[in-house]
């Protein structure tokens, strides 16, 4: 009776041998909110074409990614595929041998230089991570609400002050939804939003990554100015307002303008309950050239440690494919793909964002390339000069030196 | 022929595991880590010894210096807020739950006990939503006393960010020198205090000349607990914070200035080497200020046996 039950055991272990031969794939990522389109839309769709690889997504928390990431490939315990943060942090892991380079992948022609450039080696010998997709930044709006304090989309700087001043004036709403408590969108959604049209995009980006420009200059400090002056257009207590906060307050039509990233616009399409509409960061006079941060933002590559490494590149192909760029783009609106194919999107928010790209000219957030390399960083040195100017304990000319004091510390063409 | 003393082979026994299992995950790491900080970066991917270099580059270069010197001072301030709030309030609960007279004791007990167990994750979420500007109940309570114009984005403000903090800590811990100052008043004899009454001394003044000289060595403890913990604190500033504590590092303590410099941040890479420097000088803190009570303070303070 016994050697009957353990021989039915013993085989029930060697025929679950051969099924459990397929790969199984596991991507790390720090997006989180993505957690249901990748179970329920992406995943399902390349296993239909793949049946014998099965890929897991384990997302973990934005701010805690990094970190989180370089300690489990350090110990050998990270997945297979890893979504990659553009530029230094994922140039250091291929530089330390983490990364697998992937220059060879069929799927890399469909991606324009640029869209390649962030997960490049400096002489773009190599390219690592597969690009999948760039965020545009802009402000989102209320659409009801400036509609019943008849107001018109702002073009200038003076109308976007003025409709500021309307809705302060009136007292419905909140003129603008940001604090400084978590610090980052003071960086990324205020000074790296507006700033472009005064650095004048990637012409002051590479200027001041030769050496040519300074963060005193002109064109570095007056975004910081244009940003003093938002204090008085915040929410009371914005000091300790943290990004969910400025977010819910948007979305339940207590604030007018939200300074945003176009990743908001899944997010925003099931909270908010009124119609929303978009418009570029406002230039100085009717008619100029208007600049936008259209950053690659989000690519993904593969471990150099893999155990399926096979299986990854068959995924990382079907990554860089044109039906993985129209689902992507698709089922996260505000992500756009950078395939050279062109994606049709639905979402009438998305198509806003994705049409400043003929009218505008496209950059990059300045400090991401080259510039945080050193210590001090300057990204989080930004981070923290943006809110205090924001919150005024900072001046923008103190500021602006402070920043440029630190990159000259370091950075061999800015001393 | 004296027969000679067995081998008392049962202390080794009893005693190895715990001593295996602290080697392994205390002991070991606090030496690696030490280790480390000796090392840095050669450029080819490895490591060399560079001695007391990552020192110097911490105590030296003004932009490792200036942040670490706030970080202690800003650690001071939060130690210094336990001492005069978090430990007589500890001790004021204490004695007024030993009082006989008092109902309901085990349930107050109880309630200021349990924030101690629970996670900083909660606590620092619950706090910071009772005291956000738009949705939190403390602009509220205010108001409904009067006192609306009081109310501050506490955590937003470089001048109140870390008191705040401190306090809410304070709010967390202080059920620790609460238990450990009551089990210290329970213990004392009942004939002492029946002494004292026959003396004439009783109430406050009871309080003051008997009962306090018995507990001292009890704060003692307490004070070396509440630095210990505090300069080794992390998780609230962290959870309420981010690891930028901001607002303008106002809030940065030595445990956030060693996970950044460690872990990397954002854009910014991990360097183990300057991390490790910096739990090394953490290390030589809390080593400097338990040592200065242990042989300071601990052995003037008088015993009593009972």
């Amino acid at each position: 009776m016994t050697k009957t039950y353990r021989m039915a055991l013993l085989t029930g272990t060697l025929l679950a041998g051969p099924a459990l031969a397929e790969s199984t794939l596991t991507i790390e990522s720090w997006r989180n909110d993505d957690l249901a389109i990748w179970q329920e839309t992406l995943i399902p769709a390349f296993e239909a074409a793949h049946p014998d690889i099965k890929v897991v997504f384990a997302p973990s928390a934005p701010a805690e990614y990094n970190a989180a990431l370089n300690s489990k490939l350090a110990a050998g315990s990270a997945g297979d595929l890893i979504t990659c943060r553009p530029f230094d942090a994922s140039l250091e892991l291929y530089n330390q041998g983490h990364l697998t380079d992937l220059s060879g992948l069929a799927a890399m022609a469909n991606f324009s230089p640029v869209a390649k450039s962030a997960w490049q080696t400096d002489d773009g010998s190599a390219t690592f991570c597969v690009p999948m997709a760039s965020v545009i930044h802009g402000f989102i709006y209320n659409a009801d609400a400036f509609a019943e304090l008849g107001i018109e989309v702002p073009k200038t700087r003076d109308e976007f002050f003025a409709a500021l001043d309307k809705i302060k004036a009136d007292g419905t709403y909140i003129p603008m939804a940001m604090g400084t408590n978590d610090q980052w969108e003071a960086a990324t959604m205020a000074y790296n939003n507006i700033g472009p049209n005064y650095w004048k995009g990637e012409e002051g980006r590479l200027a001041l990554i030769k050496g040519e420009q300074k963060l005193t200059d002109e064109g570095w400090v007056a975004p910081f100015r244009e940003l003093a002056k938002w204090k008085d257009y915040l929410g009371d207590g914005f000091e300790a307002q943290t990004y969910p906060d400025s977010q819910n307050l948007f979305t339940l039509g207590r604030a007018a303008i939200y300074p945003a990233g176009s990743w908001e616009i899944s997010g925003f399409n099931t909270q908010a309950q009124f119609k929303m509409g978009a418009f570029p960061p406002p230039v100085a006079a009717e008619g100029d050239t208007c600049y936008i941060s259209d950053h690659t933002d989000i690519g993904i590559g593969m471990n150099a440690k893999s155990p399926n490494p096979e299986a990854a590149k068959t995924f990382l192909e079907w990554v860089g494919s044109p039906e993985f760029a129209t689902l992507y783009a698709n089922a996260l609106p505000g992500f756009f793909s950078l395939n050279s194919t062109p994606v049709e999107m639905a979402d009438p928010l998305a198509k806003e964002f994705v049409s400043w790209r003929q009218k505008c000219q496209s950059t990059i957030r300045s400090t991401y390339q080259i510039l945080s390399r050193g210590t001090p960083n300057l990204e989080n040195e930004t981070w923290n000069a943006s809110a205090n100017v924001i919150r005024g304990s900072e001046t923008p000319e103190d500021a602006a030196k402070r920043l440029q004091e630190g990159l000259a510390s370091w950075y061999e063409p800015q001393k | 022929m004296a027969a000679r003393k067995p081998v008392r082979w049962h202390i080794a026994v009893f005693l190895a595991p715990a001593v295996a299992v602290y080697t392994a995950i205390m002991i070991v790491p606090l030496f690696g880590t030490l280790l480390q900080s000796l090392f840095n970066t050669d450029g080819q991917g490895g490591r060399m010894f560079v001695g007391l270099r990552n020192f110097a580059t911490l105590f030296g270069d003004a932009l490792w210096s200036r942040q670490f010197w706030n970080a202690l001072g800003n650690n001071a301030w939060f130690f210094v807020v336990h001492m005069l709030v978090q430990n007589p309030i500890g001790v004021a609960l204490a004695a007024i739950l030993s009082t006989p007279r008092l109902r309901m004791a085990a349930f107050y007990r109880t309630a200021i006990f349990i924030p101690t167990i629970l996670s900083f994750v909660i606590v620092g979420f619950v706090w910071k939503l009772i005291l956000s500007p738009i949705w939190g109940i403390a602009p509220g309570m205010l108001d409904m006393v009067g006192l609306k114009s009081l109310f501050a984005p506490w955590l937003g403000k470089e001048e109140y960010a870390l008191t705040t903090l401190a306090l809410v800590s304070v709010w967390q811990f202080v059920g620790i020198p609460m238990m450990l100052i009551y089990a210290a008043l329970l213990s004392i004899p009942d004939e002492v205090i029946e002494a004292a009454e026959m003396d004439g001394i009783t109430g406050m003044s009871q309080f003051w000349k008997i009962k306090l000289p018995l507990i001292l060595p009890s704060i003692g403890i307490i004070s070396i607990l509440t630095f210990v913990g505090n300069f080794n604190a992390f998780d609230l500033i962290y959870v309420s914070q981010g690891a930028l504590a901001g607002p303008d590092y106002s809030t940065d303590i030595l445990g956030t200035f060693l996970y950044r410099t460690f872990f990397g941040f954002q854009l910014q890479l991990g360097d183990p080497y300057m991390g490790s420097a910096i739990a090394g000088a953490m290390f030589g803190i809390i080593l400097v200020g338990v040592c200065l009570y242990l042989f300071g303070i601990q052995t003037r303070l008088r015993r009593y046996q009972f």
